[in-house]
């Protein structure tokens, strides 16, 4: 038998430190999405112990007002929250990908009116306008959903619309339409496919942000009505149990953890992407 | 250079239109119905009182109508009046206005000060444990969420440990001064009451914190990129070989070159501050316009949520604007057509 030195864990050199633990934060919660039910002991919308009691074994975080474990409320936030981040950049990257990419390519009034469309979304502090939006639409998640892709999409419209002004001056591009290629053909074929990556990169960094929108949105009651376990509307829960301390700390940790997990991975990447900085 | 400033002078009016009529169109596509504002609910079935209000707020005219009224009067400034506190929207708006911009602007220069500190020194100690955990002050700035973090430092600072003041902007039992710029913190001292003004500054200290903790990460890593660069040109290694103390260099040489994108930075953080601050005045029961448009907004008062919105967004219009401009006016090799 030979000796051979047990096998090592090789870190390849784009996994930075920062970078590692970004995605072990983000794995975490996309673990507890899928399988929150199976990780906790507890119901989350059960009445399971006395209520406000303190964090003890049976109950690590603690109980709410009503007598719910935190923990478990905590967990199965995440499959609200994360659905919820998710289906807004997904939808927001459809809009505002479909009208930046229609400006940039026919550009002339078309170009115009999309993009003081987007000037004017854009004119907002994004949390009034998602208020407001939410508040007319009427409390829900689905609402608040529909008022954060508002807010959002104009950011990709222009980031698309840029990529799009400038993959179009490109050689290849000219080399199709001498060709005789149609204009859909050269904006789908010859154009988009090279416009998509910064739009993804830069909506997977947004989901971070997107997160922290919709808690604050479900915080002043705008998003998650009760009893839905959702993060924003459970600290909302912690600050009228002010002196209960736990009630809001597992949310709170929950929303910083995930949030400070995308902040690490977009660190990291920049690190990678601009060594300048290092 | 005046080409450019002209040019956004003029686009002005347009966009702050485009605002006007984009938040009026928003709220008024609406599911909620604003009449249980207005009317209590055992009087919805009494149809008399129904077409009274609804002809009060103009609320059975079309939607073209109400909107050509709302403009009309919005000229006149008229917003319109709170279904809930039923006083004039832009009244209201004005009273709360300065609450936020003390608040906002306390935070801001919290932001600057930890962030260029934080910056410059993680940029004189790159790759050290200095360098490290400005980055992780930065990266968690960012990522803590402004309502949980007011509530945990009030029950830290104020509850337990008991060193910081509670919600408010003064004490409870303290009368506040009579108003005339609205800025407690200029209120008090115009009033000549001195140990008032230290008890407005005391109750800005968390609230301000807590608010511009995000700007302050952010500004120190925009500072400490620029400061890199600088630190490796050319006359900072005549400066020093010249015999200035590292002091000199690192502040007077090297910083002053990174000031025009710190300060362009600061301006833009002014958009951050606007929506964080409708958060942190909720918990830190701050009577400015943040906590108003959350109660205008959980209490359908649709008056009230359109003003504040637009309110707002002219706001944020102006100090991009101005920080555009200053940008240009301080850094002459930008050109633009």
């Amino acid at each position: 038998m030979s000796v051979l030195s047990a096998p090592r864990f090789v870190r390849p050199r784009w996994l930075s430190l920062p970078l590692m633990v970004g995605i072990a934060l983000v794995l975490f919660w996309l673990v507890a999405t899928v399988a929150a039910p199976w990780m906790t002991v507890h119901d989350p919308l059960d009445m399971v112990g006395r209520r406000l009691q303190a964090p003890s074994w049976d109950h690590l975080l603690g109980t709410d007002a009503l007598g719910r474990d935190v923990l478990s409320r905590t967990l199965h936030g995440a499959r609200h929250s994360i659905p919820i981040a998710v289906t807004v950049v997904a939808v927001a990257v459809a809009i505002g990908a479909f009208l930046g990419a229609l400006a940039g390519f026919i550009g002339g009034i078309v170009d115009t009116v999309i993009m003081r469309l987007v000037d004017v979304t854009l004119s907002f502090p994004p949390m009034l306008l998602a208020m407001a939006v939410a508040a007319s639409l009427g409390p829900g998640l689905e609402n608040a959903t529909i008022a954060m892709v508002i807010v959002w999409w104009p950011v990709y419209a222009r980031l698309m619309r840029a990529q799009v002004l400038e993959v179009r001056e490109r050689e290849h591009v000219e080399a199709a339409v001498a060709s005789g290629a149609t204009q859909t053909r050269v904006l789908t074929k010859h154009v988009l496919p090279l416009c998509w990556t910064p739009v993804l990169i830069s909506a997977t960094m947004d989901l971070g942000q997107v997160i922290l929108l919709a808690a604050s949105l479900s915080f002043i009651g705008l998003g998650a009505t009760p009893p839905t376990p959702e993060w924003g509307s459970m600290i909302s829960d912690g600050a009228s149990q002010f002196y209960s301390w736990w009630v809001a700390l597992g949310p709170g940790l929950a929303i910083l953890t995930i949030v400070l997990g995308f902040n690490f991975i977009g660190d990291g990447l920049h690190d990678y992407f601009d060594p300048r900085s290092k | 250079m005046t080409r450019y400033i002209l040019r956004r002078l003029i686009a002005m009016p347009f966009l702050v239109l485009g605002i006007v009529t984009l938040a009026f169109l928003l709220t008024s596509v609406t599911k909620g119905d604003p009449l249980t504002a207005i009317v209590s609910d055992r009087q919805l079935n009494n149809p008399e009182v129904v077409a009274a209000a609804k002809a009060k707020w103009g609320l059975d005219r079309s939607l073209p109508e109400r909107y050509a009224i709302y403009v009309g009067n919005l000229l006149t400034g008229d917003m319109g009046t709170s279904f809930i506190t039923r006083r004039p929207v832009a009244q209201d708006v004005l009273y709360r206005l300065p609450a936020t911009m003390e608040l906002v602007i306390a935070a801001m220069a919290v932001g600057a000060t930890i962030g260029i500190s934080l910056g410059v020194l993680a940029a004189y100690f790159r790759n050290t444990v200095i360098d490290h955990v400005a980055r992780l002050f930065a990266l968690f700035g960012s990522s803590i969420p402004v309502f949980w973090l007011g509530l945990a430092l009030l029950y830290v600072f104020s509850v337990q440990w008991g060193v910081l003041p509670g919600p408010g902007r003064l004490d409870a039992r303290a009368t506040p001064p009579p108003m005339v710029t609205g800025f407690m913190t200029i209120d008090t001292l115009l009033a000549g009451d001195f140990r008032l003004f230290l008890d407005a500054v005391w109750h800005l200290i968390l609230p301000a914190f807590v608010l511009g903790w995000a700007v302050a990460g952010t500004i120190s890593r925009l500072v400490r990129a620029n400061m890199l660069e600088v630190l490796s040109r050319e006359f900072i290694l005549t400066a020093r070989a010249k015999g200035a103390g590292e002091f000199r260099v690192v502040i007077r040489h090297a910083l002053r070159n990174t000031m025009v994108p710190t300060l362009t930075v600061i301006g833009y953080s002014f958009a951050y501050l606007l929506t964080g601050a409708v958060l942190t005045e909720t918990i830190f029961s701050w009577p400015g316009m943040g906590s108003y448009a959350v109660d205008a907004a959980r209490g359908l008062d649709f008056p009230a949520i359109i003003g504040v919105t637009i309110v707002g967004g002219v706001v944020f219009l102006v100090t991009n604007l101005l920080t555009d401009i200053a940008y240009v006016v301080a850094n002459p090799r930008v050109r633009l057509g």
